[in-house]
């Protein structure tokens, strides 16, 4: 029958579609719990050393370490995160919204903005509104390792150590839960006391072996490096999430869209069958 | 009952130990010390080698690790170690079998391996041997 071809091969292509996104929900899924596990292993790590950088602000050192020491700012440094692929909905698009709107806001008040990018995505979104971007680093994978980053973190922190920028943020998607990511940012440097924690009271200082520059130096580029690998695994476990979702709401449109396709040719087919008969019943009545 | 002590520690990976425990002992850079509740607080670089948590008299845990950094408050003792393992996991042929390429990579002068690298992982593998055998020693 030739009744409805186009809308018959159109129902054939979107069916195709959802076998795509369906195997893309299923492959994120597996991966978001891989990527998740990740996140939470590598946190008590980050979350440690975060605490020990609070202690030793609250400290009293007898040398006081650069990245402990707040400046005016001129120029920003900012480590954006993103993901390396598209398709994971609006992940990457509120990110970089977020970040437009505070580079506006930096712009305002006369501060310059220098990035680093970390992610395909940042690096193509960067790179085409003409931001001065320093460092870039992409492909990381599904498993990151320390060492990809380091190369990129340390373009930053000599930037900071120069002066060429005053402060240095982390910008990435925070994981809340499967359904929801939100953007974050972060400042690194210098090196902001929580004021949540209390203070201890009175002049204390640690004792350091085996010197307070050493230790400190040491120390410091530890916080960055693993805070900065903490945003860029919690990224990536938004990543596969937020693919997740919006491959399943691809899947539940396909399904959608193809109902109502079938329902147009059930009822042109349908007609086409009356036609006919109408069609013969009023030969056969002629004759 | 013995005063106590919180102590955490922490590997890039995962955490590995936390709770009380009377004392902790750790190889510092400067050499071996050990922590008691109240200690002053001390931040310290660690090399590789055995962390030992004393919990009661009767039950202490060895932990490896391969370098971090040892921050002490007065009541709470956190090792960062870069890589932190219990030492009855300790991987006994693997971690001979790290020592013996290590050694081969710095005995082939060819230039071709990194010889700092060679050098950190055959210090690392003997430090994790001479765990394992100061563990067993102790438990003959």
């Amino acid at each position: 029958m030739a009744v409805g071809k186009e809308i018959r091969s159109k129902i054939a292509s979107i069916k195709n579609t959802q076998k795509i996104t369906r195997a893309m929900e299923m492959v994120a899924a597996s991966k978001m719990r891989k990527t998740k596990d990740r996140m939470q292993a590598t946190r008590p790590y980050s979350k440690k050393i975060s605490q020990i950088i609070v202690h030793l602000s609250h400290a009293n050192p007898e040398y006081k370490h650069p990245f402990m020491i707040g400046r005016d700012v001129k120029r920003v440094g900012v480590i954006v995160i993103s993901s390396d692929r598209g398709l994971c909905g609006g992940l990457n698009a509120n990110l970089f919204r977020m970040m437009l709107n505070q580079i506006q806001q930096w712009h305002g008040r006369n501060i310059e903005v220098d990035i680093c990018t970390v992610g395909g995505k940042a690096a193509g979104f960067f790179n085409n509104i003409n931001a001065n971007v320093v460092a870039q680093v992409s492909k990381l994978g599904d498993s990151p390792h320390q060492m990809d980053i380091i190369g990129v973190i340390k373009v930053m922190l000599d930037a900071y150590t120069n002066g060429t920028i005053d402060q240095l943020y982390v910008v990435n998607n925070e994981f809340v839960n499967t359904m929801t990511q939100r953007p974050v940012m972060t400042q690194l440097l210098p090196v902001k006391a929580d004021s949540l924690e209390p203070k201890v009271s009175g002049h204390w200082d640690y004792l350091y072996e085996p010197g307070a520059k050493e230790v400190l130096d040491h120390l410091l580029q530890r916080f960055v490096e693993s805070i900065v690998y903490q945003g860029l695994v919690e990224n990536n476990a938004c990543e596969q999430a937020a693919r997740m979702v919006a491959m399943k709401s691809a899947s539940d449109n396909a399904s959608n869209i193809i109902k109502e396709l079938q329902l147009v040719y059930n009822k042109a087919r349908q007609a086409a069958i009356t036609q006919e008969i109408s069609e013969i019943v009023a030969g056969a009545a002629a004759v | 009952m013995a005063m106590t002590i919180h102590v955490d520690i922490v590997s890039a990976e995962q955490e590995v130990f936390s709770g009380l425990a009377e004392m902790l002992f750790a190889p510092a850079e400067l050499g071996e010390v050990g922590i008691a509740p109240r200690h002053a607080p001390l931040i310290t670089k660690l090399k590789p080698g055995e962390v030992r948590v004393k919990i009661s008299d009767k039950e202490s845990q060895e932990f490896y690790v391969s370098g971090g950094m040892l921050e002490v408050q007065p009541h709470l003792v956190t090792v960062l170690a870069d890589t932190a393992i219990r030492a009855h996991d300790i991987d006994e042929a693997r971690a001979l079998q790290a020592k013996a390429r290590a050694e081969e990579m710095l005995n082939d002068k060819s230039g071709k391996y990194d010889y700092a690298l060679a050098q950190a992982e055959l210090v690392d593998a003997v430090k994790q041997l001479s765990t394992l055998d100061r563990l067993r020693k102790r438990g003959s």
